[in-house]
């Protein structure tokens, strides 16, 4: 027991000296909440669109009035004319134009019938159907505003709830992800690099020539990185608890328990690693490759997995963090117990047990 | 008992499809305490066979036996009873002096105190130093440092691959006065150089040349196997003086050595004066030849040209 922690104490020592790695393995959840918090959204929010309006009157400045008011437009570009459209969309000033065309009021008040164009920028298909359903029905609601004292004989409304996160807010489903993928990283490639870097630096030689057993010695570099990556998800939870005001919906205890779940697979994923190569930079091309893509792709939390093909979707059971995605989000986002993860908890535990198993027995006692 | 028994060990290595033969059939044994030297070139297969022993690699054939057990089924408690200082420099470059040597001996369930006295002589010499890094140390604190961390547990068997290589001679004359007081504590201690004046300071010697032995002997009686007179020849043109004596007919080796020429004639009888008097009517200016006793140097390379013939 006094080797093993020996070796752990040695291993901080190894951490705490390299400032910049450490520097990077703390810095990386925050840069990666902000970066996701606020930059990289696709959340509507005051984008850019210019009028078109050939009416001029009272119902389409009433229109304009509205669009612009919206939180999710910011209509202050003014046409003229057709030519002005296209200039502008391909400069990538405005996202959206929205054209009335003449005689609107009339329209509206006597043939019972108006028209409005929305002119999106499709080279973003994403974008630009989110874009035109906010317009449309914002444009249906100026309507109901108009017909209000009219009965219409025969109308079927449609009340959308949106549960567990009424405000569409991307960040309800990027921080399970990014957990995902931070505590992946920085365990499963940090391990697997400092074993190798043993090996690299010919300290592996003697480790080997002296009595400590080879699972002491697997366990004790992955416990230095085990604690490091708590730190990472206290971090994660306070950032988006307090900063991207997502709320821990469950029970902290339950998420805090999977995530060091989820942190011991990937601990045994990196030793995987380490168990097959011999240098760092092979170790980290394959921590990169072999888990860095299949957490961001085929966990579930960019691309929706059942929009893949079938063989992707079965894949994507393999990745542990598609299991992990799906604990955070019951448990933070919809605040379930563990009656309704218990399945997912099991598989982690599975893939944790066998990926164990494979890299102490693949772990060499030997050189060769 | 012996302290280190070798019998028939060889060891092939795959190298790109082909077959690289490291150690073939190398057999011989090593008595309680006695400081065992392999001397051989680059490539011989001191490190093979040193990896062996220390139960990093497997033997293709033979055995290897260290105090008794067995380097393949016993290795658990060989490892506990083995000194291993690799070729290459293996501590912790970010771990300080004292970290280095507070773990190692740590990990081999002893403390720094237990064997201080042990150790106590060279630590000293780099305990002014404790705070630093071991990366930050030069190359013979270095090597003072990686023998102090295999000594720490005080190991009945000592193996120490090139510890001399890279260091200055003036360490190097140090490192072996090391050893030889280690002897004294009954720690068997196995030495591989590629150095061979450092041969003479072993109580026996292998001379390792690709994967064989030539000879095991002590340096004493390896040099008294060269049996031939040797001259030791200089001149004022010595490119051209290699060139004159390797055409020679009467000339069996010669080979540089230092600021001399040691050459080995054909005939035991051809004397000093004869090579003189040749030399110096191939038009040689200041020719000076002199009788000198072989070095084990000498009986290597002898010995190298007998197995090539």
């Amino acid at each position: 027991m006094k080797q093993f922690f020996a070796f752990v104490k040695k291993e901080f020592f190894h951490i705490w000296r390299d400032k910049r790695t450490l520097f990077i393995l703390l810095g990386m959840p925050i840069t990666q909440i902000i970066i996701f918090g606020f930059a990289l959204t696709n959340e509507v929010k005051n984008t850019k669109m210019a009028i078109l309006d050939f009416s001029k009157d009272a119902s389409s400045s009433q229109l304009i009035q509205k669009m612009s008011v919206s939180k999710y437009f910011d209509a202050t570009t003014v046409l003229a004319n057709y030519l002005e459209v296209e200039p502008l969309f391909k400069k990538g000033k405005i996202k959206m134009v929205m054209v009335i065309p003449q005689q609107f009021a009339n329209d509206l008040q006597h043939g019972n019938q108006a028209h409005i164009q929305l002119i999106c920028d499709g080279s973003d298909p994403n974008v630009a159907n989110t874009l035109s359903t906010y317009a449309t029905v914002i444009i249906k609601d100026f309507q109901n505003e108009i017909i209000k004292e009219q009965k219409l004989p025969y109308r079927i409304e449609t009340d959308i709830r949106m549960l567990y996160n009424p405000e569409l807010k991307g960040a309800y489903s990027f921080v399970p992800g990014v957990m995902a993928l931070i505590l992946m990283l920085t365990s499963a490639m940090m391990t697997s690099i400092a074993i190798v870097k043993e090996k690299e630096m010919g300290t592996m030689e003697i480790i080997l020539v002296s009595p400590l057993k080879s699972f002491g010695v697997v366990i004790a570099k992955a416990v230095p990185y085990m604690l490091l990556s708590m730190v990472n998800v206290a971090t994660i939870l306070l950032l988006s608890v307090y900063v991207l005001e997502v709320p821990i919906r469950g029970s902290l205890l339950l998420l805090l328990s999977e995530g060091l779940l989820f942190t011991i697979t990937s601990l045994a994923l990196g030793l995987l690693i380490s168990s097959v190569t011999d240098s760092q930079q092979v170790a980290m091309l394959i921590s990169l490759m072999g888990l860095f893509l299949p957490t961001t792709v085929l966990s579930g939390y960019m691309f929706p997995i059942e929009n893949m093909p079938l063989p992707l979707q079965i894949m994507s059971n393999l990745v542990p963090a598609k299991w992990f995605y799906f604990i955070v989000k019951t448990i933070m986002i919809k605040g379930l117990g563990i009656q309704h993860v218990w399945k997912e908890t099991l598989i982690l535990v599975g893939m944790t047990v066998v990926l164990f198993g494979i890299s102490i027995k693949k772990f060499k006692t030997r050189l060769s | 008992m012996q302290a280190v028994i070798v019998e028939h060990i060889v060891k092939k290595y795959q190298v790109e499809k082909s077959e690289v033969i490291a150690l073939k059939d190398v057999s011989f044994e090593v008595a309680k305490g006695e400081l065992f030297g392999v001397v051989g070139p680059d490539g011989s297969g001191k490190t093979s066979l040193f990896r062996v022993l220390t139960t990093l690699l497997f033997a293709d054939s033979g055995a290897a036996k260290i105090d008794g057990y067995d380097v393949v089924k016993d290795y658990k408690i060989i490892r506990k009873k083995l000194g291993y200082m690799p070729g290459r420099f293996s501590l912790y470059q970010d771990l300080s002096v004292e970290e280095n040597l507070t773990f190692f001996a740590t990990i081999f369930n002893t403390t720094i105190e237990e064997n201080y006295d042990l150790i106590k002589e060279i630590y000293q010499q780099i305990e002014p130093f404790k705070k630093r890094r071991a990366g930050m140390l030069s190359g013979g604190m270095k090597q003072k440092l990686a023998l102090c961390c295999a000594l720490i547990h005080k190991p009945s068997v000592l193996i120490l691959d090139e510890p001399t290589t890279g260091v200055d001679a003036v360490s190097r004359k140090e490192f072996w006065e090391m050893l030889q007081r280690f002897k004294r504590q009954d720690i068997t201690i196995l030495v591989s150089t590629p150095y061979m004046d450092e041969a003479s300071m072993c109580d026996r010697v292998a001379l390792l040349q690709n994967g064989q032995i030539l000879a095991i002997d002590k340096p004493a009686n390896i040099n008294q196997q060269f049996s031939h007179p040797l001259w030791a020849v200089q001149a004022s043109n010595m490119y051209e003086l290699l060139k004159k004596l390797k055409d020679w007919q009467a000339v069996y080796s010669c080979y540089s050595f230092g600021e001399f020429y040691h050459v080995v004639m054909k005939l035991d009888a051809t004397g000093g004066k004869e090579i003189q008097a040749y030399l110096s009517e191939q038009g040689f200016q200041n020719v000076e030849v002199k009788q000198i006793a072989a070095n084990i140097e000498d009986s290597f390379m002898a010995l190298m040209n007998t197995t090539h013939d």
